[in-house]
């Protein structure tokens, strides 16, 4: 498969958007959980149980269209190979709990991969809605009429006092949870992440790095999502959400203008030098790749590269993670042999962006 | 202890993973968990985190159940009629096995949920439209009552005129359906 053909069905349409304060929020997502009165949490509940929940949504909602985002495909974890889920999981449309530990698991999927439904997760449903850059107040919106166009057809779970009844305590209530994802070099340049961090966690919100809790942010990305479900309405959780997003949106401008200022010559030094280093390795391990990736990303951003486009963090932070080198590859790849697809994967993607720009 | 992966360096990472309401813990060393961790790098580990949370909260617990054991002897056999699952089950796994072990776990949710939600128990957002009933009416009508207090404080008196109208049909749909229950 060519490098064009392959990254263009990879890479989802909404990806390729550019939203709202795009240059430093890389995409918003609200997460709703929801169960069926009739039936036992996946927790507990028989294979049977989890048959039935499957064809109720198969027959319900499955190639059925949604006019908001299209059709809705349904896939069953269990006919899916390893690699095509890991795919899944790595484009955020379902969890790694689905992908590895939910045999009665099913996705229903819309078109534009903006919209995905996860069945027989950690509750029995969980429906999910991406944006690009911060429109957290549109994923809500989207999500709210998809969780009740839904509820025209099941009955939900819920009691009057706690709100929507989950699997976990934690979800309880709303069952929402509402989450950013922000590129924030400077502030991690700046060492001033370390002080945010525990500020924001005061606040009942949760950051962190995307290689999980306590270990630093590959790419110099962080997740912000809220902590608390029950007792505050969807719109104060997303409204306080944003409101962070937004001073931190401000400081990370702050910090990257006062880099400008102090260091400008060894900050384009350093963007260059990363470049330089996808544009020509041979191979490259996934944290070389994602911090090259975002001095590029700051690069675009300040000015200082041109002609390349800026998703290309956003793209490749997914396109190189092991399932999408390995369906790249076709089979199952040593993580040397992922080194050295990650690093052609690469330079195939800037060479596609010189070629575009007539570079 | 040593990383359950390579059996050669410590483990420094922990998870907690709970499969079909089977807990299983994974220690890993970072190298390992790197490999096996690439199926959790870039998107959310929130339930790695909150079972981390979740497991100390409950095991914050630990020395509260063995007390309410000699206080109430059948605490340790309550247990869910709908799904089985007891209460001490509930207490192991951190999750609940269908909606009815909320009602029969209630006298003990209260304290869990305020810790886990920052000293909240009562929900306060988004009710169903169907299942919601009188519920989603009382909502509505008292955003409605709030919004004709704001048209009449603009003065846009035509427009708050089809608020009160709009509040007295709910009213009216309320009292119907007050007097079916009783
Ligand atoms: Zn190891
Ligand atoms: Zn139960």
């Amino acid at each position: 498969m060519s490098f064009e053909k392959f990254f263009n069905t990879a890479v989802s349409s909404w990806m390729s958007q550019e939203g709202p304060d795009s240059d430093i929020v890389l995409s918003s997502r609200i997460r709703l959980a929801r169960n069926l009165v009739d039936f036992r949490f996946p927790t507990v509940f028989s294979s049977e149980e989890a048959q039935q929940i499957v064809s109720l949504f198969e027959q319900t909602f499955a190639y059925r269209s949604y006019h908001p985002v299209g059709r809705f495909e349904l896939l069953k974890m269990s006919e899916l190979q390893p690699i095509e889920k890991r795919v899944l999981v790595e484009k955020h449309l379902i969890s790694p709990l689905l992908a590895e530990d939910s045999p009665f698991g099913a996705c229903l999927l819309s078109e534009n991969e903006e919209v995905s439904i996860m069945i027989n997760e950690e509750d029995h449903i969980r429906i999910q809605c991406l944006f690009p850059g911060l429109q957290l107040t549109e994923a809500l919106e989207a999500a709210n009429e998809l969780d009740d166009w839904i509820e025209e057809h099941v009955n939900y779970a819920f009691d009057e006092k706690l709100g929507y009844l989950t699997s976990c305590p934690t979800n309880v209530g709303t069952g929402m949870r509402a989450s950013v994802m922000m590129h924030l070099p400077a502030l991690v340049l700046t060492q001033q992440m370390n002080r945010i961090i525990p500020a924001i966690n005061q606040l009942g919100l949760v950051v962190r790095g995307t290689y999980g809790e306590g270990s630093e942010a590959l790419g110099n990305i962080f997740q912000i999502s809220n902590q608390i479900t029950l007792g505050k309405s969807e719109e104060d959780i997303v409204e306080d959400l944003k409101s962070i997003v937004q001073q931190l949106i401000a400081q990370e401008r702050m910090a990257r203008e006062a880099l400008v200022k102090t260091l400008n010559i060894q900050l384009e030094d350093r963007v260059f030098r990363s470049y330089g280093i996808l544009a020509n390795c041979r191979m490259i391990e996934s944290k070389e790749a994602a911090q090259c990736l975002s001095d590029v990303r700051l690069g675009i951003d300040l000015g200082y590269i041109k002609n390349i486009s800026r998703n290309i963090l956003n793209e490749l932070m997914i396109l190189t993670q092991p399932g999408f080198l390995q369906q790249y590859a076709g089979g199952v790849l040593r993580p040397e042999e992922r080194d050295v697809r990650r690093a052609a994967l690469i330079r195939e993607r800037l060479k596609m962006e010189e070629k575009k720009h007539g570079g | 202890m040593i990383c359950q992966e390579c059996k050669q360096r410590p483990a420094t990472m922990h998870f907690t993973k709970i499969i079909n309401g089977e807990k299983t813990e994974f220690h890993l060393c970072e190298q390992c968990a790197k490999e096996h961790g690439d199926m959790f790098m870039f998107y959310e580990n929130d339930d790695f985190s909150l079972n981390n949370l979740l497991a100390g909260l409950l095991n914050f617990q630990t020395p509260m159940k063995e007390m309410t054991a000699n206080t109430f002897p059948n605490s340790d056999i309550l247990q869910c009629e709908t799904c089985k699952m007891t209460y001490h089950q509930f207490t192991q796994i951190g999750r609940f096995g269908c909606s009815d072990c909320y009602r029969t776990f209630a006298r003990y949710l209260p304290p869990i949920l305020k810790r886990l939600h920052s000293g909240n128990s009562t929900h306060y957002g988004k009710i169903p439209k169907r299942k919601g009933g009188v519920l989603h009416l009382r909502k509505q009508l008292s955003i409605l009552k709030q919004k004709l207090q704001e048209l009449v404080a603009r003065e846009e008196f035509e427009k708050a005129a089809e608020v009160r109208d709009q509040i007295r049909s709910l009213e009216y749909q309320l009292r119907q359906r007050g007097e079916e229950e009783m």
